[in-house]
């Protein structure tokens, strides 16, 4: 992973280290970080393609704001990964175009 | 002209308030030495002032006030170096030898030097002037920013604000 | 969605301006709510490395994200009265009921039925137009700090700084604290926008602040691999030849604008001033927008600096305490008031001044 290794002022006290997929590949990163910052440590910078201009689009706001950053987490599409603390054994993709939500998949309010 | 772009820029010239040195009379033979505040714009900051042990840092009245310097009451001690949120206080001994003088200056970058390491020396705009030696390293306020002692050829005091450190 | 969540104030946002009003109304007895959108706490606060100017009240020389643990342990004296729920966002404002939606993770969704409310969300950050500004490595100088300070990990090798501003000056020099090389530092204006002392700390290091010069592109195919800059000539048109930097992240830092709009869902009276950099609320000088149970404070009120978002969140955390009916602190208005009124005595605080008289009224009267 691409982490600081020295720093003068800052120590960084990362978290357990677990595994997740994304398209397909193995990756590591810290449990409980931003999906995001796991794959920019992994030299990941492309995490979706727009819809109609079929550009790339990376991360830009990092504070869930901006909508760069979407998604397709254990399919769920439009995931603001920015935000979006990661788990052990998450499938995370490069969403295309809009996503479109699993049918079998329940959405909305949890009670 | 050309001088108001460098400074506008953040490079300091001789147009403005804070490029004075110390009066020389009490420079030149004061052990310890004597602070640079080089601040030159009205801002909302104290921590000279308040970390001063001497008072040689004047009260302010406002809070906006540039540094006013008692000389006559500093001793160098490199407290307001560690302190200055903006990196613009240093600390010049002309004392330390016949030929060399011993700057104090703030550092919070990596790598970290050893007492004794050979130093890069840089201008306002980065550019190496001299080589230094590392005599010592304090952390006034246990709060990571460093105060080098670097020894340099008296020539380049009014030139070197900061240091390069190879490793 | 059954249950309705009741609280006397309910806190959106847990920045410098969000902690310091849920500690001081704490302090008096209110039942409070605070949510964070964000992992954890601290909002802008817990990115910053560097020293904080100011004066000791506001803990000026004391580094950003230590300033965010002090107030935290403030808090911890009160903690039976502050309730926290972070990665929860506000979302919504129902003006007839009062209730407000809060989405908590990506998908679970709640309601409030607050007695007060402090808007606190701090400020979001702006974009300029230029070819492939889109492009991954593209990121706003926040984005880069939380990347870097927060989690420790590389941004890149090589950064373009778009903005010479405090924040563009400051990130320059956290990112050579992390390692990173900084190509140069663009300002379209003629002068740094900064503090000059932040400007000096990276000009020492070589990094070059060209003054009078412009992003035109960013280049690249699927992500950034450099950058074309211009210079301005003083009516902004460019002139000279276009010339090519090499780098892999091109960091914007050209301004933050204040985010705001449950405000307008409530439908406080909204104002533009410019040197509050956006849209801002119409609020009393204890800090209550136009809406009897709404109060602003930070940079959500105005972009400032840190330590007015602090010395506004006291100010509206005894305001909203005061209007619950709990016995308050009647004089900390006035000391709070003259710390702000010196914060903002100085050359800097000129624009802040200029924009207040824009969006301060003395009172709301029975409004
Ligand atoms: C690089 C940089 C350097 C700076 N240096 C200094 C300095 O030296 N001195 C100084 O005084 N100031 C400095 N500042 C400015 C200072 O950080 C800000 O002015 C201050 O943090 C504003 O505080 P705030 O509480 O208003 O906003 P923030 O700190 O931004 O906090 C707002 C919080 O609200 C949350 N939020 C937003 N929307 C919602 C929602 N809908 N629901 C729930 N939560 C939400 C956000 O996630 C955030 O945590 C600097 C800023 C930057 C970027
Ligand atoms: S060097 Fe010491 S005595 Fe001199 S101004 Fe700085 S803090 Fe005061
Ligand atoms: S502490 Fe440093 S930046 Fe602040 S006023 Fe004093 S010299 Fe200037
Ligand atoms: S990067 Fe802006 S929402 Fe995630």
């Amino acid at each position: 992973m691409q982490l600081i290794k020295s720093h003068p002022i800052l120590e960084f006290s990362h978290g357990k280290i677990v595994k997740f997929s994304f398209d397909g590949k193995d990756m590591k990163g810290f449990e409980g970080e931003p999906i995001a910052m796991a794959l920019h440590a992994n030299g990941v910078h492309i995490y979706r393609i727009t819809p109609e201009m079929k550009r790339p689009r990376g991360f830009f706001c990092a504070i869930g704001k901006c909508s760069s950053c979407f998604m397709v987490v254990d399919g769920v599409p439009n995931v603001r990964t920015c935000v979006t603390p990661l788990n052990e054994g998450m499938k995370v993709e490069t969403q295309t175009g809009k996503g479109t939500v699993p049918l079998n998949m329940e959405v909305g309010n949890n009670e | 002209m050309k001088n108001e772009k460098l400074y506008n820029s953040g490079v300091l010239t001789e147009l403005c308030k804070g490029a004075v040195l110390p009066p020389k009379e009490l420079w030149e033979n004061k052990k310890g030495g004597l602070v640079i505040i080089e601040c030159p714009q009205r801002i909302p900051c104290n921590p000279c002032h308040t970390s001063c042990p001497t008072g040689a840092v004047v009260e302010f009245k406002d809070i906006n006030d540039q540094p006013e310097i008692d000389y006559e009451k500093c001793t160098g001690c490199g407290m307001c170096v560690a302190k200055c949120p903006g990196l613009a206080c240093f600390v010049i001994d002309l004392t330390f030898s016949e030929d060399k003088a011993l700057l104090k200056l703030p550092y919070e970058l990596t790598p970290m030097p050893e007492k004794k390491d050979k130093v890069w020396c840089l201008n306002r705009v980065g550019e190496v002037v001299t080589e230094g030696t590392v005599e010592n390293i304090t952390e006034p306020f246990k709060d990571s920013t460093k105060v080098l002692h670097v020894s340099i050829d008296k020539s380049f005091v009014d030139q070197v604000r900061s240091v390069r450190v190879v490793k | 969605m059954s249950e309705i969540k009741k609280t006397d104030i309910l806190i959106v946002g847990g920045g410098a301006a969000g902690l310091s009003a849920a500690a001081e109304a704490a302090s008096y007895g209110a039942k409070i709510t605070v949510l964070e959108s964000d992992l954890h706490l601290g909002g802008q606060l817990v990115k910053q490395t560097h020293k904080f100017f100011g004066s000791k009240d506001e803990h000026a020389g004391t580094r950003g994200y230590k300033i965010a643990d002090i107030i935290l342990k403030e808090i911890e004296d009160n903690k039976e009265n502050v309730e926290v729920h972070t990665n929860t966002a506000a979302v919504g404002f129902y003006k007839n009921d009062g209730i407000v939606t809060a989405m908590s993770g990506e998908e679970s969704y709640f309601k409030l039925q607050p007695k007060k409310i402090l808007m606190a969300t701090g400020a979001q950050e702006r974009i300029i137009p230029f070819p492939n500004n889109d492009l991954p490595g593209v990121y706003g100088a926040g984005a880069v700090q939380t990347l870097m300070n927060v989690y420790g990990v590389v941004p890149g090798k090589k950064v373009l700084m778009v903005g010479a501003g405090n924040i563009g000056l400051i990130v320059s020099y956290q990112l050579m604290q992390a390692g990173v090389e900084i190509a140069a530092v663009l300002e379209a204006l003629p002068k740094i926008g900064g503090y000059w002392v932040h400007a000096a700390k990276i000009r020492r290091l070589g990094v070059p602040i060209l003054l009078r010069h412009t992003i035109k592109a960013a280049l690249g195919k699927d992500v950034v691999e450099g950058a074309v800059i211009q210079e301005l000539n003083d009516k902004f048109q460019l002139i000279g030849e276009p010339k090519k930097i090499d780098c892999d992240v091109i960091c914007l830092a050209v301004g933050l604008t204040p985010t705001n709009e449950m405000l307008w869902q409530a439908g406080c009276e909204m104002k533009f001033v410019s040197q509050l950099c956006g849209h801002v609320p119409v609020r009393d000088a204890k800090l209550r927008t136009s809406h009897p149970d709404f109060w602003v404070a930070g940079d959500a009120a105005g972009i400032e600096e840190a330590s007015a978002a602090m010395i506004e969140g006291r100010i509206a955390g005894l305001a909203m305490s005061e209007a619950l009916g709990l016995k308050i602190q009647q004089e900390n208005y006035g000391i709070y008031q003259e710390r702000l009124d010196s914060l903002r005595r100085g050359e800097a605080g000129e624009k802040i001044r200029c924009g207040l008289g824009m969006a301060q009224i003395t009172d709301w009267g029975n409004k």
